[in-house]
């Protein structure tokens, strides 16, 4: 029998079920696992005692005849974006450093509850700041993935939901909690060779989720496959009264539903997804991603989605705007960082604290924010985003009266090396550019691992859906993921 | 109208309605008066969270998760704030808007939490109504002036900082952080201070009717921002300046008069009124700036990306219009013409909630003791009400809240002295009693022999007595000196000890006198 950390969701599951193994065996093996990979810095914080408790509430439960919980015997990560009762929740700023809610997010409320256990809170860029983990104040995450031919530069594991694929791409977790503002579940899912959902906007509560762009942000899974992401999924989303972007709809059986059948099932092709620049090797996947859904019956189309180069400028005018708003209340008043010197007044002491509580990139965005807004740029910038918004929506809308589902690269390149980017805030903004459309128009989407390029690392292939038509990108995704037979994992060097 | 002579030797002629005048150097100039009234909702819970919103609370006993603005807090509305505000919207007759939308107001103070303020700029759920004011007390039809409201919308409170509890720092207390207010815009259309203080006094009844609103304004949960400018009558409006924050009737009547004052002043020495944002200190009688617009914050509105647009359905808002009360205005009319109160009664009657609220149980009990209608037992109520017991709470520095007697209590006492068994002097006795004792007027009458007497035997006995002992007074009178005839009721009244009944002591004292 291989590891058991090698096994995915669906099989703890079932194993724990089963009595194959018992869910402390898993939690115990799944917490050596983290505590050995200290360099690769995927978490902020472990939390063994909470995975151990639900081990044990699992084993009990089974001891004693009781129906196991969706969950059980499940240990997962969290990303450090939810707050979690009692565990100090930061955001990866020093901002949040040491701030341990009271609460609970919905979300991880909804996990804890299905049985699963938390082995420890996941690093993410700053705020979920960022495409490859490098806005952490608690440093980088490093991707366990290396190039082939003796190429050791140390690589992002994107992001901003990095410590979560990086985890999971390392099987220290098998499967963990992201969120998706621009691609942030998606795009780390593809520089890492797993899979990552992004439901439709409003499907998984907000509430008790350090905001970075409420318009935008949406909580999702990653794991290892798409029946992972699936079941999940299923204990992540549900109407929450104390959202009120949260949609009031049962939660479907996506587990249940699941097939990779396509036959009957439209899948359009943008033709704008086909960028000046785009790597060969992924024009070529993506072509290769056409043949796999042709081949589980799907017919495929081209469609245009006219405003798609629009996508970018629109999301960092609304992103930041949101942003720089929702972070105001980050002030040193009432929790958190506080900067105050003897004899130093209010106004003194936001700037300290903020100076001091913020990153270079959270600033950056901040002051984008604060200007798109202002008196005299608002019209030019955020009313103009919002229309712009709206008909990137139109396009999707319209691309759907003749498909069912679109099928583009997630990203535009293979994970780059730690460095290559960050001095150039532009280039790393454009590795969103195929994720960030189907964000403004609040629509589910979801990398699967398709491939590996001539450097031997990941790419993953997006589906995009209709909203509420998760099951439809899942049936995609699963197509895609019995036919790309994506079998390669990182070696160990940590 | 009367003239007083100001400060700087500038006469102010205080008129009623728009002939209000400044007479500066350069002539007369006509002030032109806008409010901004903010009215913290009557809700148990605030706009978006579950804290409690009571008055004078511990501080900071009455703040949620949501009001501390922790990471990840969401807002969601509380619906009866929503609907408050439609109700308040629907008793001045103003539009509904049945899609409105929160905005974020973004500046930093340690008051507010979230770093912004969520209100409704661009889309406010109310819009366009008015209120009528009246500017004459003793007749509310004759001088009537509409004064427009622009819009009414929806927003949360800031918190209050406090600077007195320690020597070098600043507190501060959350528990007003969240609360709903209602922002009731008017269009500027008033033009001298008594009809900002009518406006502002009418409105206060609209939302105590209403129940959106308990106006009080001594606990700040009504205040108004004070938007004064001047110009030469007929002119375009003047730059304006905003006094912020001013809590009483009678301090918004002397803003605009004192900020008015001060504008002309300005403007006749050769200077200009910048606009900005003005403090009012009723200590000094002066208004202050603040802060000019050249630094006046941007508040960077925006949509608040956490709600969703408010949509309100046809039968919400019937519900609202099904529970609104009957308002002043009409209730005022009614009175006068169902009840056949006088114009002056009425007017005074329906000025205020309560008062109407106590008027109408007496009224009602009243008739149903009497067995009369309602309109039968209204004017020896409404007289009642406002002398007697008006004149006894004065004394007694209580008012209709707490009064020592009861709507049940005084019908009662109303009822005894219409069926003849208390003369006019003998209710107000058993009315003192009432007061001092808080017992019942019939309890009153039966312990203490107070009942008015009809026996003519008794009476015509007394009569003869007291004929007998004045020959001198009968004599004039008989001699054509007939003012001596009250002197006899008095006798007469004094001997049965106030309790005879005196259309009977009338009739049998003019049967006897004339021998």
């Amino acid at each position: 029998m291989s590891e058991i950390t090698d096994l995915g969701v669906a099989a703890l599951r079932d194993g724990v079920r089963a009595g194959t193994f018992s869910a402390r065996e898993v939690a115990d093996a799944f917490i050596v696992k983290v505590s050995k990979a200290k360099a690769l810095n995927a978490f902020i914080v472990e939390t063994p005692e909470h995975a151990l408790a639900a081990a044990t509430a699992a084993d009990e439960a089974l001891a004693k005849g009781e129906a196991l919980k969706p969950l059980a015997g499940v240990p997962i990560g969290m990303k450090d974006l939810f707050a979690t009762k009692g565990v100090q929740t930061t955001a990866a700023s020093h901002m949040l450093e040491g701030f341990k809610p009271v609460y609970e997010s919905t979300v991880s409320q909804k996990l804890w509850d299905a049985g699963a256990g938390m082995l420890g809170k996941l690093n993410l860029d700053q705020f979920a700041m960022g495409s490859s983990n490098e806005t952490s104040y608690f440093g980088n995450v490093i991707s366990p993935w290396r190039r082939g031919g003796g190429d050791n530069a140390p690589l992002a594991p994107g992001g901003s939901s990095g410590g979560s694929s990086a985890a999971i791409a390392a099987r220290l977790v098998p499967g963990a909690t992201g969120t998706d503002t621009g691609g942030s579940i998606r795009q780390p899912a593809a520089f890492t060779g797993i899979s990552g959902i992004k439901p439709t906007y409003g499907r998984c509560s907000r509430w008790g989720v350090v905001a970075f762009a409420s318009s935008l942000d949406q909580a999702g899974p990653m794991a290892r496959d798409v029946k992972d992401c699936a079941i999940l999924l299923e204990n992540m989303a549900g109407f929450d009264a104390k959202d009120s972007t949260s949609l009031n709809l049962p939660v479907p059986k996506w587990e249940e539903l699941l097939s990779g059948d396509l036959k009957g099932k439209k899948i359009g092709i943008p033709k704008e997804y086909r960028l000046d620049g785009t790597p060969e090797e992924i024009l070529a996947l993506w072509d290769q991603g056409i043949a796999w859904v042709k081949d589980a019956g799907a017919e495929v189309v081209e469609v245009s989605l006219p405003h798609t180069k629009y996508a970018l400028p629109t999301y960092y005018i609304i992103a930041p705007a949101e942003a720089s708003s929702n972070l105001a209340r980050y002030d040193g008043v009432r929790y958190g960082l506080r900067e105050l010197a003897d004899g130093q007044n209010l106004q003194d002491m936001y700037a300290a604290t903020r100076a001091a509580g913020f990153g270079p990139e959270v600033q950056r965005r901040i002051l984008i924010g604060t200007y798109v807004l202002s008196a005299g740029f608002y019209d030019a910038y955020f009313t103009q985003a919002s229309k712009v918004r709206t008909l990137i929506a139109q396009d999707f809308e319209n691309a759907f009266t003749v498909c069912d589902l679109l099928l583009t690269p997630t990203a535009p390149s293979a994970a780059f090396a730690l460095g290559e980017k960050s001095a150039d805030p532009l280039a790393m903004y454009l590795n969103d550019v195929f994720t960030v459309p189907a964000s403004l128009a609040g629509l589910p989407a979801m990398s699967v691992p398709a491939g590996l390029d001539s450097a031997g690392l990941p790419l993953g292939l997006q589906i995009i859906g209709k909203p509420l038509d998760e099951q439809g990108v899942l049936g995609a995704g699963l197509a895609i993921e019995q036919r790309a037979g994506f079998t390669a994992r990182p070696e160990q060097w940590w | 109208m009367h003239t007083r002579q100001a400060a700087q030797g500038i006469r102010i002629e205080e008129m009623i309605e728009s002939t209000y005048r400044i007479q500066g150097e350069t002539g007369e100039w006509e002030v032109v008066i806008g409010l901004e009234v903010h009215a913290q909702v009557t809700s148990n819970a605030k706009l978006f969270s579950g804290a409690a919103t009571s008055f004078g609370a511990e501080p900071n006993s009455q703040v949620s998760l949501i009001d501390a603005a922790m990471p990840g807090m969401l807002p969601t509305p509380n619906l009866e704030c929503i609907r408050q505000a439609v109700r308040t919207g629907m008793a001045i007759g103003a539009v509904i808007n049945k899609w409105s939308r929160f905005d974020r107001k973004n500046y930093f103070y340690a008051d507010l939490p979230q770093g912004y303020q969520i209100s409704q700029l661009f889309h406010p759920l109310v819009g366009e109504g008015q209120i009528d004011i009246s500017l004459d007390d003793k007749d509310p039809e004759a001088n009537v002036k509409t004064i427009g409201i622009e819009r009414i919308h929806v927003e949360q409170d800031a918190g209050k900082l406090m600077h007195d509890q320690h020597p070098t720092r600043s507190y501060v207390d959350l528990n007003r952080a969240g609360v709903a207010l209602m922002e009731i815009v008017s269009k500027p259309d008033m033009r001298s201070p008594q009809e900002a203080g009518a406006y502002l006094s009418k409105l206060r009844a609209i939302l105590r009717y209403v129940g959106s609103c308990d106006g009080n304004m001594d606990q700040g949960s009504m205040r108004a921002d004070v938007n004064v400018s001047v110009r030469k009558p007929g002119a375009e409006f003047g730059t304006r300046t905003e006094t912020k924050n001013v809590n009483s009737v009678r301090f918004v009547m002397q803003t605009v008069e004192i900020e008015a004052r001060r504008q002309v002043e300005v403007i006749e020495a050769g200077g200009k009124i910048v606009q900005e944002t003005r403090l009012f200190d009723p200590d000094k009688g002066e208004t202050r700036s603040m802060r000019s617009k050249e630094d006046a914050h941007d508040y960077r509105y925006f949509p608040d990306p956490d709600l969703l647009p408010l949509e309100l359905d046809d039968a919400f808002l019937e519900e609202c219009r099904a529970s609104l009360p009957e308002l002043p205005d009409a209730k005022r009319r009614r009175y006068e013409q169902e009840l056949g109160l006088s114009a002056y009664n009425a007017a005074t009657l329906t000025a205020d909630a309560d008062t109407a609220r106590w008027f109408e149980a007496l009224l009602a009990e009243g008739a149903r003791i009497q067995k009369k209608g309602e309109n039968e037992v209204a004017r020896a109520s409404a007289n009642w009400l406002l002398s007697d017991l008006y004149g006894a709470l004065n004394r007694l520095n209580k008012d209709l809240d707490t009064s020592p007697v009861s709507p049940e209590q005084g019908a009662e006492l109303l009822a005894l002295a219409a069926d003849g068994t208390l003369s006019g002097p003998l209710a107000k006795q058993v009315f003192e009693i009432m007061l001092e004792t808080g017992d019942a007027a019939g309890k009153i009458v039966e312990e203490r022999g107070l009942k008015q007497t009809s026996d003519t035997g008794a009476i015509e006995a007394v009569i003869a007595e007291i004929l007998a002992k004045n020959p001198g007074q009968l004599e004039q009178y008989r001699g054509g000196k007939e003012a001596l005839f009250g002197f006899f009721v008095g006798q007469t009244m004094k001997a049965m000890a106030g309790k005879a009944n005196p259309a009977v002591v009338n009739e049998l004292l003019k049967k006897a006198l004339a021998g």
